[in-house]
């Protein structure tokens, strides 16, 4: 059983009683607790299986301006008292930082909306392997798949966030996510492929035939690829990719990577950085949403936040030290964004695949190819070619490049979005990206 | 040592019962229990931005019974919370009937010493080595804008207890040193990274200032990548610096040869044991041995001595990397490759130090043979989809190379290429194989392991290389 809030409260409470006894000016205390239990399965058999149970404890211990922080999973109070005593120890030999504080008092959240994060249904493991044997007999039907590895996580969390001047705050959150990986094969190549669903609801995952067929249809679609020849193209970027596109975006407008000046977008507010068809959403309160938080890891109520409107920059995503730096009040993002999406564009995908006779439509790349610091986005891709609007045959071996400061001003969206992650976006096509191939 | 038992109700004898209790009808398994300690301090925009500790204590108690992986960790070592383990183990394998494999290889050998690095030097000095770098590097030049710089220590703590009460204990120190730095000139900002780092203390790698070379060496990188241009794009030559550019080794071929792939007939490798794979001058190992390196082990994280395992011996595949499991499913035996990140992880086969040998060319022979091409220095991450086989890295970074000559350093660019086919691209070996600096980390199935590479310069007939100019 997930600990209860009681449990939780107490321990932050004797953690903040502990230091602000020995000397500590300001404590910050996080406990948190997760059970998570997970079936894995492998060409239809059980293959593993897997339960954690974690308790965690982190603090922040503050000599007037001088912070440091101690992390630990030994949650025994005489193991609290040693490292404690350490973390404080720590703090006094560590420079003073003059925008180290807790956060504004006046910021914090009061009260909590019930966001419906929490479903308390535990789902057992010989139901889990039931999913899972249906999810790969549809997976695996046809005969050019000749693996397929599919698992279930049911996790459950719970924490507790307290601080010196009186914050006292947390909530449960559970998740469901059923995943389903499949390898096809034919004389030509093996190609891999994948479809999962995460919930925060056990009711809404995707059912496991339709997992399974999806899983399977993807990957034998990537049989037998052709390596293209190199030039300028418009890119397509499937759902499961475009939404990568927004959290380079959210990194690039962190007010950390802002305040040291290692982002191509710093002092871009209120300027136009996307085509005037875009808007991009912050939305912290979405019913049963995966992103959705009454409050930041700080304790900062979080509000729906417009980062960009009509194309122009409107906002960085502010947490309470780097806000200080910047002079700016935070937003209740320290930790990062929430539940991120762009508003939908104005065609449909069938009118966005037939804009140009012939395009790319990119279902997965590979490698760490953005430069956050000057924008430059080189990456290994895989996908389709795309004719008037038809997908002819699948691709790999490319890579895709360019620069997010031109990519963004040609990026076209269609009018598809749906919620399945904490971060989406509608299908999105880029112009004039390059293309390297043969 | 930690002894695991002292602080707990749960006694030993209590512990080695439960263990062979549980696995009594299990093919494989044991109770793992790890104590670490970590630390990280780090200095950003001018100031100490953060100086965090962190202490884990835990254990994972696995049964293995034919393909079938139970697992169950906890973080509070207790009667109570290893007996719910172990119910829970057997729960999943209900009625299983293995023959536990008792057999364990032993060795004294011990590939580092066991001290605790984080306490063999006081906050004080790694403050202080900390500011000293950021005011060396900012008096070094005016396009000097960000330097970040940082200390990171472990000192984990782990012991193995098999069915039978047979106890392997080890002690692993390690730490690694960092130095990022953003240079701006005209209005364009680049940056420059560099690292050291291995099993030793943290001095036995600062001695006579060594930071410094570390400093200069971050400057230099940055420098160089002011004055890059835009990257060509599409096929071409592609000639490899030594050193830290082996992590196109270790994606293109380490992860496809561990063995859980290929017996699960994933890997693209999997039906090509013995076979030529790539051309005769190309020998690649895996070394879990090399004294003090970052991806050495005196034993894996199930007890099994490393070793040096050969992977391909003159362009012949010879072995996979194999854990316990695998190595019994493809009957054949571990090569201690057995690794997981911590208490809270299975265990995998994982890389170690995975070496390309020298071979008998130089460099400049390499880069006099390219009429067109680019010359490729350093590496950000990299990544491989194993099925297909395509792989990819970043250059952090590169040169052009026009008739013969190094020109223009370019911009940072991903290189993919075919893993089962890029070895036979490789037509020369340099006779300059170089370790890396001890910073490599690798990600499989999330979870990260400490990893070394090394490798001589080499060349690659035919790569796709993903810059912006066509």
């Amino acid at each position: 059983m997930i600990k209860d809030q009681d449990f939780l409260e107490a321990k932050a409470a004797y953690c903040l009683d502990v230091a602000k006894k020995i000397g500590a000016s300001d404590v910050s205390v996080t406990i948190g607790h997760s059970i998570s239990e997970t079936v894995n399965f492998r060409n239809k058999n059980l293959d593993e299986s897997n339960r954690s149970d974690g308790l965690a404890f982190s603090i922040d211990t503050y000599i007037g301006k001088k912070k440091s922080s101690i992390s630990s999973s030994n949650l025994l109070n005489e193991n609290l008292d040693i490292l404690i005593e350490k973390c404080y120890e720590t703090t006094k030999i560590t420079p003073e930082d003059e925008f180290n504080s807790l956060p504004d008092k006046n910021l914090l959240a009061d009260e909590l909306k019930d966001l419906n994060i929490y479903d308390n249904t535990h789902i057992n493991n010989d139901k889990k392997i039931h999913y899972l044997k249906e999810l790969e007999n549809i997976a695996s039907e046809d005969k050019k798949i000749i693996n397929t590895e599919s698992s279930f996580t049911e996790k459950k969390t719970n924490f507790i966030l307290a601080n010196s001047d009186g914050f006292c705050s947390g909530y449960k959150t559970s998740s469901f996510t059923t995943s389903c990986v499949a390898v096809a094969k034919d004389e030509n190549s093996m190609e891999r492929d994948y479809e999962y669903s995460s919930k925060r609801y056990l009711d809404d995952i995707k059912d496991p035939q339709t997992l399974g067929k999806l899983a399977s249809y993807q990957t034998i679609r990537k049989l037998s690829p052709k390596k293209i020849g190199s030039e300028k193209l418009s890119v397509i970027f499937d759902k499961r990719i475009a939404k990568g596109m927004l959290s380079a975006f959210a990194s690039a407008i962190s007010s950390s990577s802002i305040a040291r000046g290692t982002s191509f977008l710093k002092g871009k507010i209120n300027e136009q950085i996307f085509s005037n068809s875009i808007n991009i959403i912050d939305k912290p309160d979405i019913i049963k949403g995966l992103g959705s938080k009454n409050f930041d890891s700080e304790g900062i109520k979080s509000e729906t936040l417009n980062l960009v409107k009509e194309g122009v920059l409107k906002n960085y995503l502010v947490d309470t030290y780097n806000g200080r730096k910047l002079k700016l009040q935070s937003n209740g993002r320290s930790g990062g964004p929430t539940n991120l999406y762009f508003e939908n564009g104005k065609q449909s995908y069938d009118e966005l695949l037939k804009t140009n006779s012939k395009c790319i439509y990119i279902t997965e790349t590979i490698g760490h190819g953005s430069n956050l610091v000057t924008g430059d986005y080189s990456v290994g891709a895989t996908g389709f070619f795309v004719e008037d609007g038809e997908f002819k045959y699948p691709i790999n071996e490319i890579t895709i490049a360019g620069n997010f400061k031109d990519m963004f001003k040609n990026i076209f969206l269609a009018n598809d979005l749906n919620f399945e992650y904490s971060i989406n976006s509608p299908t999105m096509m880029i112009e004039g990206m390059t293309v390297a191939g043969k | 040592m930690s002894n695991f038992f002292d602080k707990s109700d749960l006694a030993r004898k209590d512990a080695e019962n439960i263990v062979s209790d549980t696995l009594k009808n299990c093919d494989d398994g044991e109770l793992y229990l790890e104590d670490s300690k970590s630390e990280s301090i780090i200095l950003d925009d001018n100031k100490i931005k953060s100086s965090n500790y962190s202490s884990d204590l835990g254990f994972g108690f696995r049964a293995v019974s034919d393909e079938v992986v139970a697992y169950s960790y906890s973080n509070e070592i207790s009667k109570d919370s290893l007996k719910s383990s172990s119910e829970n183990l057997q729960s999943t394998l209900k009625s299983v009937k293995g023959t536990y494999n008792n057999e364990i290889p032993k060795s004294n050998k011990k590939f580092y010493s066991d001290i605790n690095p984080i306490e063999q030097k006081t906050l004080n000095s790694k403050l202080e080595v900390l500011n000293k770098v950021n005011d060396y590097l900012r008096k070094k030049d005016v396009s000097v804008k960000q330097v970040t710089a940082n200390f990171l220590g472990e000192h984990k703590s782990v012991e193995i207890i098999r069915s039978g009460g047979e106890a392997i204990t080890d002690i692993r120190p390690l730490i690694r040193f960092n130095v990022s730095v953003m240079l701006e000139k005209d209005g364009r900002k680049e940056t420059g990274v560099y690292g050291i780092g291995g099993r030793q203390a943290y001095d036995d790698y600062l001695q006579n200032d060594n930071w410094k070379s570390v400093c200069d060496e971050a400057f230099r990188i940055a420098s160089v990548n002011l004055e890059s241009k835009p990257a060509p794009a599409g096929e071409m030559k592609v000639v490899l610096g030594p050193g830290w550019p082996a992590i196109l080794i270790h994606e293109a071929i380490g992860h496809g040869l561990e063995g859980d792939f290929n017996r699960k007939k994933t890997s693209a490798f999997h039906n090509l044991m013995g076979q030529k794979v790539a051309n005769e001058g190309v020998t690649i190992v895996d070394d879990g041995t090399i004294d003090n390196r970052r991806g050495s082990l005196t034993i894996d994280d199930e007890g099994t001595p490393t070793e040096r395992t050969v992977l391909i011996e003159n362009g012949i595949l010879k072995n996979f990397m194999q854990d316990r499991l695998n190595a019994r499913l493809m009957n054949t035996r571990s090569t201690g490759s057995g690794r997981r990140e911590n208490y809270r992880h299975v265990v995998l086969p994982r890389m170690r130090n995975t070496m390309m040998l020298s071979g008998n060319q130089t460099q400049d022979e390499m880069i006099k043979s390219v009429d067109k091409g680019i010359f490729a220095v350093s590496f950000g991450g990299g990544q491989v989809d194993i099925t297909s086989g395509k792989f990819v890295f970043n250059c952090t970074e590169a040169y052009e190379i026009i008739n013969g000559k190094i020109g223009s350093p370019i911009k940072g660019a991903t290189l993919i290429g075919d893993g089962p086919s890029i070895l036979k691209e490789v037509s020369m070996v340099g006779n300059d194989m170089m370790l890396d600096p001890g910073i490599g980390t690798c990600g499989k199935a999330g979870q990260g392991v400490p990893v070394g590479v090394a490798q001589p310069s080499i060349l690659i007939d035919k790569m796709t290389v993903g810059g912006t100019k066509l």
